[in-house]
């Protein structure tokens, strides 16, 4: 726990706008860049940057370790979760055009709109599992301490 | 040119430097002048990647593993004569590839005459996505991302089970 009045105070400032960016990538990334894996990094930053200013155990309140190893297979299975669904829907494996507005007869879709849907779920499971991997593995690092204490 | 200079010159820096700690900064300004090559040819998303990656999340994991080890590098205990040799020779061979790749920034050639351009061509009929990179990454090259997210999650389970305190019984 580092005591220095300026660090506490920029980084409470910086930590809300670093979540929203990292928010902003994300879901903006259909028309600007970034994507999941950008976002995923930009938003573990935040936490990070909150646990070394404020010290791990702070930080584990905020996120804690069973909600990060929660979310690391949670964004794979909804990547996946996806594709099953447009297997339900009578598609193939990750066919996003097949996902919404199925017509009573069958072979009746919204491709466009079934496209923003797959590419939303999709961004999000990546986001989910980059976040959950990198503050993971910073728990880890964090967790060990010097092998001489 | 500037950037290709400063990223020599801090490659040499982090070659003769023998602190840990000037290495791990160097590392992250190699990131982010690397970032600004990205975005000179216009590849904003790889840019992003690089600088929140590269510069962000590594320097921070390589700092947390600095502090579990000594900051000073230790002397060499072989000699770098083998080493170079081989270096120079596998750069040798990359620079005679290079000699087969179609000019910079031509129209013709292989990235732009498959489905690149067959991508570009149908994405906002298909997609109404603008930003191409994306929906080439999430929807036509869907299942290569989901491999891509498995290996996050693999290297991010395998790190946790290595670094885990197991406790002896």
């Amino acid at each position: 726990m580092i005591l220095d009045v300026i660090l506490r105070v920029a980084a409470k400032l910086f930590i809300p706008f670093i979540l929203m960016f990292g928010l902003y990538v994300q879901l903006h990334g259909d028309f600007g860049p970034g994507g999941g894996f950008q976002a995923g990094v930009i938003i573990a930053a935040a936490v990070i940057l909150y646990a070394i200013i404020f010290g791990k155990d702070a930080a584990t309140r905020a996120v804690p370790e069973w909600a990060v190893r929660v979310m690391i297979p949670m964004g794979v299975l909804i990547y996946a979760g996806v594709g099953v669904w447009s297997m339900l829907m009578q598609g193939e494996y990750l066919n996003y055009n097949v996902l919404l507005h199925a017509g009573e007869k069958i072979g009746t879709y919204d491709a466009v709109h079934g496209q923003h849907w797959g590419v939303f779920l999709v961004e999000i499971g990546v986001l989910v599992t980059v976040t959950g991997t990198m503050l993971g593995i910073f728990y880890m690092f964090a967790g060990r301490g010097r092998p001489d204490d | 040119m500037v950037l290709l200079t400063l990223l020599a010159a801090i490659t040499v820096g982090i070659i003769r430097t023998r602190n840990l700690f000037a290495v791990v900064v160097l590392s992250g300004a190699y990131s982010f002048l690397m970032a600004s090559v990205m975005i000179v040819l216009d590849a904003v998303d790889v840019a992003m990647t690089e600088a929140s990656v590269g510069a962000g999340i590594s320097t921070v994991l390589v700092l947390g593993a600095l502090y579990l080890t000594k900051i000073h590098e230790a002397p060499p205990r072989y000699s770098a004569v083998l080493p170079m040799v081989v270096t120079a020779g596998f750069g040798a061979v990359l620079i005679y590839g290079t000699w087969d790749l179609p000019p910079f920034g031509t129209a013709v050639q292989p990235v732009n005459e498959h489905v690149g351009a067959l991508y570009l061509e149908r994405n906002m009929a298909e997609m109404d996505i603008p930003n191409a990179v994306t929906s080439v990454l999430a929807s036509y090259r869907g299942f290569d991302t989901l491999g891509e997210v498995t290996v996050i999650f693999t290297a991010g389970i395998g790190v946790m089970l290595l670094l885990k305190r197991w406790r002896t019984s």
